[in-house]
């Protein structure tokens, strides 16, 4: 495979079947921090262009919480959780006690726990493909980016700008009582990291 | 009327008054105002990449310092405009993430630079490197450029 615009019917099953197993796993995850059984729906899982990702999280200048999960060992790449303003004020009112009505009232201590539930998620999805794999995957620690999203979105760009511009991209809805929050994920192995799964799986 | 006239990523499109051109959320990425003040006509570039030896078998040569430049001042003087008459006005090239990102930003506004030298293209204003996003507004009518962020405010160039 050369770059993510040529993936098979089979390769893309095998993706949203990664993102299902991982968004449980996030689920379960979420379920012990918030302390309330948190659920999800389907994961919604596509293949787009790095451009209208920001178009889908409500047009590039939606100001957004970037998460950047580095990956190593078999498989090279980063995850990037995009969180919008809903899903942050519920993590930081639920892991912090506190209130925010703005981004700018984010302070490093908010910053270094959204860093965490990053870490958290990551690994929930990084099991997943791990769990399927037996390939050995380490996170390196987070890093966080607060500003639009077209911004935030540069840094894939010009890092998968070489393999086409197609990212894979997970959208999933946690429900806790009556609050919904989405999340959005974007997951960005390198080209060889790809093929290399898809080769253990038997879809290369 | 005045239109609003997008330019997305890898793009770059001509404007003359009273039309207003637009490019959202700059990170590394950068933009390019080039303004002929005599003809008020005026040209933005969005460039991703400093290089286009970066990315093989891609022909968008928007998409590139080193050949999206180059190609505006051609496009801009089939419309009238003069390249010795051409001033410039550059944003972005922000490090978006802080210990992981890479050395894009930078590498973007030097490449961008090297090119405006090159032609002979006076840098006027600037507004670029560190951390944040930046929306850039560009108005032919007097060659004004208008930057704005979430964190650090708006500025006029």
């Amino acid at each position: 495979m050369e770059n993510f615009d040529n993936l098979n019917d089979i390769q893309k099953d095998v993706l949203r079947e990664i993102g299902n197993i991982g968004g449980g796993n996030a689920a379960t995850a979420l379920s012990s921090i918030l302390t309330g059984k948190v659920d999800m729906s389907l994961p919604e899982l596509r293949i787009v262009g790095v451009n209208e990702i920001s178009m889908l999280l409500g047009g590039p200048e939606k100001e957004v919480v970037g998460i950047l999960v580095p990956m190593t060992d078999d498989v090279k790449g980063m995850l990037l959780f995009l969180l919008d303003k809903e899903f942050t004020h519920m993590l930081l009112s639920v892991l912090l006690d506190k209130t925010i009505d703005s981004f700018e009232n984010i302070n490093e201590m908010d910053m270094s726990a959204l860093k965490e539930i990053g870490n958290i998620l990551g690994g929930s999805y990084i099991n997943a493909i791990c769990g399927l794999t037996a390939l050995d995957i380490k996170l390196l620690p987070p890093d966080i980016a607060i500003d639009m999203v077209g911004a935030i979105l540069n840094y894939p760009a010009e890092l998968f700008g070489a393999m086409g511009d197609k990212v894979l991209y997970i959208e999933e809805n946690f429900f806790s009582g009556a609050e919904s929050i989405k999340s959005h994920l974007l997951i960005m192995p390198e080209l060889d990291s790809l093929n290399i799964m898809f080769k253990r799986l038997g879809v290369d | 009327m005045a239109n609003l006239i997008v330019v997305g990523i890898s793009d770059f499109k001509i404007a003359k008054s009273p039309d207003v051109l637009i490019t959202y959320a700059l990170g590394s990425c950068v933009g390019t105002c080039l303004y002929d003040s005599t003809l008020r006509i005026a040209g933005l570039s969005h460039i991703l990449l400093p290089e286009a030896a970066i990315c093989k078998n891609d022909n968008n040569v928007m998409k590139y310092a080193d050949t999206a430049i180059v190609e505006l001042v051609r496009v801009m003087e089939m419309q009238g405009a003069s390249r010795y008459r051409l001033t410039a006005k550059i944003a972005g090239g922000a490090k978006m993430f802080a210990t992981t990102g890479t050395s894009m930003g930078d590498r973007n506004v030097i490449a961008v630079k090297n090119e405006l030298q090159k032609l002979g293209i006076r840098i006027i204003a600037e507004d670029t490197g560190s951390n944040y996003g930046r929306t850039v507004e560009f108005h032919p009518e007097d060659g004004c450029v208008l930057v704005k962020s979430v964190m650090h405010g708006n500025s006029t160039l």
